[in-house]
């Protein structure tokens, strides 16, 4: 069987399939269905310096072949989680990527200084939270703040620093090679795009946030080629994601640049598809006889 | 322990205009399955979220649910034949609790009678004795009076516009019964003003009363924290897909 041994900004994983944050919990939860050591990583629930409650509900709503959410980055905080989550996760043997989101920039520092003493593998900077009023996407869209950001949290951590990109810009490129040159040790993408649904009966918007955060397959093609803008604009590692839902949606992933794939709305169809993704490469190497996945990244070949 | 696989639908009926009955060959899941917890339904290709539907009842290998036909899901579902094959995940969710003393008051609103149908079997095994106090909006929406009435040793059915039972809703003949004896707890399901109005009355009477939530849902087994809402005083939120949907009416916050 090919390998799917991946190393990933100097971390070695032995998959490339992780579980994309906040479409995931801590773990627990999926943890019920299989063993979360069958993964090659989790990425936690998106953590603040103090607990939040969220958005008021309905917060999700279906479209066509994907879902908007607003659930606005509930979670327990970064404290709580390092007491009483990353002890729980920490029995698998699996990596886990803390994904954290600041009010500020020095926020975001304390956050990281704490997760990499608290011995997370990765931390993922969510500079692209579209559901939440200060601190998130407000950052990501200006690659001045990313920079910022980003020479923060290399400063405070001990372990490979990603940033997650917001699909929400013009030109994304832009931002990647800013959070680049102030140091990230890689890049994740896409974060969910804008959108809105409305109840033609009430005529309100579903959403009671009105606005939200669209994912699901509709997203795959836009996340393909960003991913693939990117990889086209640094050279530290990509973690895609973004749609996927199959072994096929990773290899195109994959594909057009990223040495990585996360998998997050197919887990709410699926509570396992991240595993059904995982054996679909692994069929598509052996059908094509390659024999380590690291062959697929960025051998996409353009018209 | 919830599982997902394909199921087959062995019986199927309209129960009312746009009600339906589903039965499906699920051994996973019947044999698992708790009074209040729901399975998560996928509708189709192109609907990426199952649907969340209460388990109605479970005989053996067999489960039933009830659904009404609301949006495109419902109507991809109620489209389904008898043999036809159904993507389902569960059993989920806490159910109601079955450790009371006493007898056991259950309240169904419209819909909402369904789920209660499988908590009257369930008090019943336990030797409770049970009285059922179902509610609609007219005759046209009855449903399940039959199957209720072999099961309890009470039964007031009420329609608003009194062309079955009693004319008005739920509360005045629950007040009722609750005035007459101590019941051991009130399990209810159905509309949230309902809901709101049968916590408030066994608040005052002091009687232990249990309510099964409405949510969106995204995952259905308490990663994704769509379906959380502000519970316990407003101090916290729990998950209506894993903490509830059955909840203790004294923990919900109603104009959360
Ligand atoms: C725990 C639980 C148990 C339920 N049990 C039953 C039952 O036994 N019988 C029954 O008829 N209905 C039940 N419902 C309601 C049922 O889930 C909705 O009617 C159904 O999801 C509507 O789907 P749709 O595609 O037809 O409607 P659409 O309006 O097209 O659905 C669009 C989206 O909104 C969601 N949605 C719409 N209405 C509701 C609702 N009331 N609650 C939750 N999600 C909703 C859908 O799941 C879907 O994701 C239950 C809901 C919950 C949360
Ligand atoms: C319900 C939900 C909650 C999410 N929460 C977070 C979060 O807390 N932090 C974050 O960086 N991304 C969050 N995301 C975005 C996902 O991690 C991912 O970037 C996006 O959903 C695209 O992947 P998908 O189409 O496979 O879901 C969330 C997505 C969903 C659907
Ligand atoms: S639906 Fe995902 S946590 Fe309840």
């Amino acid at each position: 069987m090919a390998d799917l041994h991946v190393s990933f900004a100097g971390i070695a994983f032995k998959n490339p399939v992780l579980t994309a944050s906040g479409t995931f919990g801590f773990g627990r939860e999926y943890g019920e269905y299989y063993d979360l050591s069958e993964l090659g990583g989790v990425c936690v629930k998106g953590l603040t310096a103090a607990p939040r409650l969220g958005n008021p509900a309905p917060r999700i709503a279906e479209t066509a072949m994907g879902m908007l959410n607003s659930v606005g980055l509930q979670n327990p905080g970064v404290d709580e989680f390092i007491r009483a989550e990353l002890p729980f996760l920490r029995r698998y043997d699996t990596r886990v990527i803390a994904n954290i989101s600041g009010n500020t920039v020095s926020e975001y520092g304390e956050m990281a200084a704490k997760l990499s003493d608290a011995g997370v593998d990765i931390i993922e900077v969510n500079v692209s939270c579209p559901n939440v009023h200060a601190g998130g996407m407000q950052f990501g869209t200006d690659p001045r703040a990313v920079a910022e950001v980003t020479r923060e949290v290399r400063r405070n951590s001990r372990v490979p620093v990603m940033i997650k990109l917001s699909p929400n810009v013009t030109d994304i490129a832009e931002i990647a090679r800013a959070a680049e040159g102030a140091g990230a040790d890689a890049v994740s993408l896409i974060n969910t795009l804008l959108g809105m649904k409305i109840d033609v009966n009430t005529r309100k918007p579903v959403l009671a946030n009105n606005t939200g955060g669209l994912s699901g397959a509709a997203v795959l093609p836009v996340a393909v080629k960003m991913v693939w803008q990117v990889r086209n604009a640094v050279s530290i590692p990509i973690l895609g994601m973004g749609g996927i839902f199959t072994g096929e949606d990773a290899v195109e992933m994959l594909l057009a640049g990223a040495d990585m794939v996360a998998v997050g709305t197919a887990n709410f169809t699926y509570p396992d598809a991240p595993l059904r993704v995982r054996d679909g490469i692994a069929k598509y190497l052996d059908a094509k006889k390659i024999r380590s996945v690291t062959e697929l990244s960025g051998a996409v070949e353009m018209h | 322990m919830p599982t997902q696989a394909i199921y087959t639908i062995s019986d199927m009926r309209n129960l009312a205009e746009d009600v339906i009955s589903m039965t499906f060959i699920a051994p996973e899941i019947a044999r698992s399955a708790a009074a209040g917890q729901f399975i998560h339904i996928k509708c189709g290709h192109s609907r990426p979220l199952r649907r969340p539907i209460s388990i109605s009842d479970v005989s053996g290998d067999k489960l039933t649910v009830i659904f009404e036909v609301r949006g495109a899901g419902t109507r991809w579902l109620a489209s389904r034949d008898i043999g036809r094959k159904v993507d389902i995940l569960g059993p989920l969710g806490h159910g109601f609790g079955d450790t009371f003393s006493g007898g056991i008051i259950v309240v169904g609103g419209g819909i909402g009678a369904a789920p209660m149908l499988f908590a009257a079997k369930a008090a019943k095994r336990k030797a409770h004795s049970v009285t059922a106090v179902l509610g609609f909006r007219s005759q046209a929406n009855v449903i399940l009076t039959d199957e209720f009435d072999a099961v309890c040793d009470g039964l007031v059915t009420t329609t608003d516009d009194g062309t079955a039972g009693l004319r008005g809703n739920v509360s005045a003949p629950l007040e009722e019964l609750l005035n007459t004896k101590k019941y051991g707890a009130v399990l209810a399901c159905g509309p949230k003003p309902m809901l709101r109005a049968v916590a408030e009355m066994c608040a005052i009477h002091k009687i232990h009363c249990e309510i099964s939530l409405e949510e969106r849902m995204g995952c259905g087994v308490g990663a994704c924290l769509v379906c959380a809402c502000l519970m316990h005083n407003g101090e916290r939120m729990s998950r209506v897909c894993k903490d509830g949907p059955v909840f203790d009416a004294k923990e919900v916050v109603w104009n959360g």
